[in-house]
């Protein structure tokens, strides 16, 4: 299938040089990295941008490097980057694991993290491990930085908090100071190339303490604090489990469409966080986090 | 149009591009790069799968001009000099019926080998689950790559 509409195409080798492009063309413009959600949302005629600008050329955007106790994942580092990462696998598990789930190989080769947590549909893998990371997303415009904390980013399905003058140079993740280990969950009618029907993810902490996200049940990722709140005062027991999934009854939303009915994705939510919290818990006991 | 210049199967090529033409489209319809075949359009099948920079890619999600001063393998480039040890594998196994997924799952496979010449099982299903092949069922796909890696230890 062609691209039904003409655009302009510009590859600036410098964040200055694309901060003025898309201070110059606004909201007919948009940013190019991977492309593979762009690719298709220009080919069903859902965005119509008048010009295209591609920060592939912006090496400083590749870089995923610790700074003090921060990890920081630069807008072009791709779901292989990810992978392929053994600061990532090392300092941030959950996002290791939920990068070998992302799609295919050939679109993880080329698809970026900040990417999709850009297009934000509700389905992306990156966004729950974020979440129970409190990651915080760094962006920079010709009026200067500007940083907001995951949970403020999505604002609805396919919605950010970003202004059209503004581009993600990366993504901030605070390290933890003492042990902790993560667990992600995604249910999907076959591996290998599926997008999610719903995922979860739980990051033990010390001291007993739990973070559980969930996404692709509702408009936007979600990280419950009243699941939280109930774990970490009451501790984790078949009680509280089994209160803990009725809780979430209350804090997903999930709709039926081509690939899962609402029942079946809460069932299943239920389900995965169960699995995501007792593996979270097994992984938080090894000697060093082990990554999958 | 744009012109554009990159290594297309070893060798330098240049062509004028509209930014709206996919990489598939410039392959196929004007370069006469035949590999690459059409099945989705939207990323979800593979049979587009081409090198880029030695990396598997959907070429019907990239720009073709996005791809200036880049390098292109397709299938053409890979039997250059006659056929991999992989294709003549595939070949004496008789793997393929249509042949329609056969171009990106040979590169597929051929990437997962150039990186890890002893793949799993597991990490045989996990390189190529993004072909999708409607004839054959993959179990013949999965040994004959077993059956390659295993006689090179
Ligand atoms: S045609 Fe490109 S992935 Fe199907
Ligand atoms: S052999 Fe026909 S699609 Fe794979």
């Amino acid at each position: 299938m062609a691209i039904p509409h003409e655009f302009a195409y510009e590859k600036p080798e410098t964040l200055k040089l694309a901060l003025q492009l898309l201070s110059d063309h606004g909201k007919n413009a948009r940013l190019l990295a991977g492309g593979t959600d762009l690719a298709n949302q220009m080919k069903q005629g859902f965005r119509v941008p008048q010009i295209l600008i591609d920060i592939k050329g912006i090496h400083e955007l590749e870089e995923i490097r610790m700074a003090g106790d921060q990890l920081y994942i630069g807008a072009l580092a791709t779901f292989t980057d990810l992978r392929n990462s053994r600061l990532i696998m090392e300092k941030v598990n959950i996002l290791h694991e939920a990068a070998g789930m992302v799609a295919s190989n050939g679109v993880r080769n080329r698809a970026t993290m900040v990417g999709n947590i850009c297009s934000a549909v509700a389905c992306m893998d990156s966004a729950t491990p974020l979440l129970v990371h409190e990651s915080v997303v760094h962006t920079l415009s010709v009026n200067g930085e500007k940083k907001y904390r995951i949970q403020d980013w999505f604002v609805d399905n396919r919605k950010t908090a970003i202004s059209e003058d503004e581009i993600v140079t990366h993504v901030s993740i605070p390290i933890p100071e003492k042990k902790y280990a993560g667990a992600y969950q995604k249910m999907m009618r076959y591996s290998g190339e599926d997008l999610s029907q719903a995922n979860v993810s739980v990051l033990a902490l010390s001291e007993k303490q739990f973070r559980v996200a969930f996404g692709s049940v509702g408009p936007i990722p979600k990280r419950s604090l009243k699941i939280e709140k109930l774990l970490n005062t009451e501790g984790v027991s078949t009680e509280t489990i089994d209160k803990a999934k009725k809780m979430i009854e209350t804090v997903i939303a999930p709709i039926t469409d081509v690939r899962a009915t609402k029942e079946y994705r809460m069932h299943m939510t239920k389900v995965m966080f169960e699995r995501a919290l007792l593996a979270a818990m097994e992984r938080f006991k090894q000697p060093r986090i082990i990554s999958y | 149009m744009k012109k554009i210049s990159f290594l297309l199967n070893g060798e330098s090529r240049s062509i004028h591009v509209e930014p709206s033409e996919t990489l598939l489209e410039v392959l196929r319809d004007r370069m006469g790069t035949k590999s690459p075949q059409c099945g989705c359009a939207s990323g979800g099948c593979g049979a587009c799968t081409v090198m880029l920079n030695d990396k598997t890619v959907r070429s019907c999600l990239i720009f073709a001009i996005e791809t200036d001063g880049q390098e292109i393998v397709t299938l053409e480039g890979i039997s250059k000099n006659g056929l991999s040890p992989l294709q003549k594998i595939f070949l004496e196994h008789n793997v393929f019926q249509c042949g329609y997924c056969a171009p990106g799952m040979i590169l597929s496979a051929t990437e997962l080998i150039s990186r890890n010449p002893h793949p799993t099982l597991h990490e045989i299903k996990e390189a190529i689950a993004g072909n999708l092949c409607r004839c054959t069922g993959y179990t013949p796909v999965i040994e004959a790559i077993l059956e390659l890696t295993k006689q090179e230890v």
